[in-house]
């Protein structure tokens, strides 16, 4: 791995009078979580290789608010919306990528009618267009023949319709895309939304992440994909549930796209 | 007395279709206690979403077995009811297949209405084996305990005695016709009935009268007591899947609603120039409760959701956390949403249109708390709904409740929730930690 990461911030480019391309959400799994920030560390080595001015916000980046809403206090998610939007309307943002379904839906869907307007693109819609756009190519690589079985996140898929973006890029791979009993719209929740990845479970005879892992199981693969840093997380606890960890990575796209190219 | 059997068909007649009147105001009464909602943004959509999955039935072909079987009672349902026109002229006026006329047309109508009786006794049949012998795991859930489950069943056995009568009044009339019996003119073809009639060979024309006569009238009287058992049952999604499919959600099934009143008190707050000692303005309303404790405080979308829901179990099937043994089961939501209006509605009745405090409200007395933090609001149960049913906005509402009104979140929310407030993360990581990422190994 390239020891050295160039990530710009906004408050430097805006400094030397520049603006990029697009801003870089990480969000706060991707900022602390340290299996996520591996993904986060993936993603800037692509969007590096693939020449894509970017800047992050840094730390002025703060929650997007969405676990405050989704546990019901909406006051709290609308103070970090608001204060995100004054941030990034002062850099005046125009487009956005995040590795995060999250922050993607919330600043996507709810950040428009609260005053912040922007083209928001999750990262395997952006990896994708680069892929179409030339900017980065891949020649079968290390994961040729594998068997992937893709796990959809909630707020991505069934929430905002993206199923094929992240699809596409493990067909880039020449690996075997195998598919869950339940998926795309359809998919089953890995267990951590609506703020349930900060609390303990309510009573019940199993976890939703095990019963998601189980179904991912079922299809005999080699890595699970995964396009969230919690769905991450869940599904990586639940194959260590089923004492599987040797023999099934969990990993997310970006991930799998920057090591088959070896970066 | 010749006109006797008119003037008591019209009597059963106006007696039904009022007494459904008087139902339909009591649904309108109750659903417009819920709070007001705009609805008027992309009617085109909504008119595209109610042809598509209610007329087109998209979203019930998603399972084929059930959607299959669903297609045959509700064209059924819908295509034999051409003839209940018929039957009302006939019994009015005291004609015989009035429409008969048609001549080759009626012939094929009727032929048509036969087959589809048929079928629709056959998918009845195979509905009630589903629920009562094969026991799908979607049936026989907790909330289907009692009266839901008698429901489902009594509506199979009111459909399966309807087909039955209409078959069994053909069957007696097309006898008459071959007879030449009086009144009884040459009408119709009757593909499936004319089977039925060999056992009616040797009968006198005047019990075949009693025959066909008997069937005809507990056929009217049976599709009567069907439209007033509607109101009181589950089955009202025969009528309400048409709105509710047009109201229905036309965003993104992940945009939550933002609240207009927090909005305010949150620019206010972030307004540098804004007095925060300022006292309210004398004319200030009263602020809006947060969320939704009762069925008050919900929209009449969401109540409308609530009448229209047949209890199909398609959202509970497909929910994570009913899956892994939860309490939660979004039906029940739905289910329990539904009683709670009931009997406020009753309540008004009884207090002469006003609702006197009754010690009850939808969360606690009907919705737990267990139930409502056990969503991982994933959008599974809005996804599955054949008509457009949205059990996770009153969740969402009723947690919004329970978070800014009772301050009641899980402790461990709580904890999240001042992360969020003190350092921007729902972990205690310091904000200006947060490109640490970029440097480290």
């Amino acid at each position: 791995m390239a020891n050295e990461l160039k990530v710009p911030t906004m408050a430097e480019l805006s400094a030397a009078g520049k603006s990029p391309e697009v801003l870089f959400w990480v969000g706060c799994a991707g900022s602390f979580d340290d299996r996520a920030k591996k993904i986060t560390k993936a993603f800037v080595q692509l969007l590096t290789k693939a020449k894509v001015p970017f800047a992050v916000l840094g730390t002025e980046e703060s929650c997007t608010g969405d676990p405050a809403k989704r546990a019901g206090n909406e006051f709290l998610f609308q103070m970090q919306a608001m204060t995100n939007i004054e941030v990034m309307n002062g850099y005046e943002v125009k487009k956005i990528v995040t590795a995060c379904p999250h922050c993607f839906n919330t600043i996507k869907n709810e950040y428009p009618g609260l005053g912040g307007k922007y083209e928001v693109v999750h990262h395997t819609q952006f990896l994708r267009q680069l892929f179409e756009e030339g900017r980065i190519s891949l020649e079968g690589g290390k994961f040729k023949g594998k068997r992937i079985t893709y796990h959809d996140p909630c707020y991505l898929g069934r929430a905002n319709n993206v199923f094929e973006a992240p699809r596409d890029l493990i067909r880039k791979l020449d690996a075997e895309l195998v598919e869950m009993k339940s998926c795309k719209q359809r998919g089953l929740c890995c267990g951590a939304g609506g703020a349930q990845m900060f609390k303990e479970p309510e009573k019940g005879d199993k976890d939703i992440n095990v019963e998601r892992t189980e179904q991912a199981l079922e299809t005999q693969p080699e890595i699970i994909a995964a396009a969230c840093p919690f769905c991450n997380t869940m599904m990586t606890d639940g194959v260590k549930n089923k004492e599987k960890e040797a023999s099934i990575a969990v990993m997310d796209i970006a991930e799998l796209i920057a090591s088959a190219e070896d970066l | 007395m010749e006109y006797l059997p008119n003037i008591v068909f019209a009597i059963i007649l106006f007696a039904g279709i009022g007494y459904f009147a008087r139902n339909v105001n009591r649904l309108r009464r109750n659903i417009k206690l819920g709070r007001d909602v705009d609805v008027s943004d992309n009617t085109s959509l909504r008119w595209k979403n109610m042809a598509r999955i209610a007329l087109g039935q998209t979203k019930m072909v998603v399972r084929p077995i059930a959607g299959l079987l669903h297609i045959i009672v509700y064209a059924g349902f819908i295509i034999i009811n051409i003839e209940v026109l018929e039957i009302i002229i006939d019994g009015l006026l005291g004609t015989h297949r009035v429409f008969g006329s048609l001549g080759t047309l009626y012939d094929v109508l009727i032929a048509a209405f036969e087959v589809l009786a048929l079928l629709v006794i056959v998918s009845v049949t195979i509905f009630w084996v589903r629920r009562n012998i094969l026991r799908l795991r979607r049936f026989v859930k907790p909330e289907m305990k009692g009266w839901p489950k008698k429901d489902g069943n009594m509506i199979l056995y009111i459909e399966f005695v309807l087909m039955v009568l209409f078959l069994t009044m053909n069957g007696a009339d097309y006898q008459l016709q071959q007879l030449g019996a009086d009144h009884y003119t040459q009408a119709g073809a009757f593909p499936v009935s004319q089977y039925i009639a060999p056992l009616f060979e040797g009968m006198s024309i005047s019990s075949l009268v009693v025959i066909e006569r008997t069937a005809w009238w507990l056929h009217i009287a049976g599709i009567l007591f069907f439209l007033n058992y509607l109101y009181y049952s589950k089955h009202l999604h025969i009528l309400l899947a048409f709105p509710n499919t047009y109201y229905g959600r036309t965003k993104p099934k992940g945009q939550f609603k933002n609240l207009d009143a927090v909005t305010e008190e949150v620019k206010l707050m972030l307004d540098p120039s804004a007095d925060p000692f300022a006292a309210p303005a004398e004319d200030a309303a009263e602020p809006e409760k947060f969320g939704a404790s009762d069925v008050m405080d919900l929209t009449w979308v969401q109540l409308l959701n609530a009448y229209t829901c047949t209890e199909c179990g398609r959202c509970t099937d497909e929910c994570p956390a009913n899956q892994t043994g939860k309490k939660l089961s979004p039906r029940k939501i739905m289910m329990d949403t539904r009683d709670r209006l009931e009997q406020v509605g009753k309540n008004i009745e009884a207090n002469k249109g006003k609702f006197v405090e009754d010690n009850n409200q939808l969360l606690d007395n009907y919705i737990t708390r267990e139930e409502l933090w056990a969503c991982t609001t994933c959008n599974a149960c809005v996804q599955a709904c054949p008509v457009s049913i949205d059990p996770l906005s009153i969740i969402m509402d009723m947690r919004q409740y329970l978070v800014m009104e009772q301050s009641a979140a899980p402790t461990d929310l709580n904890n999240m929730m001042g992360n969020i407030e003190n350092n921007g993360a729902p972990w205690p990581f310091n904000q200006m930690d947060r490109l640490n990422w970029a440097n480290e190994e």
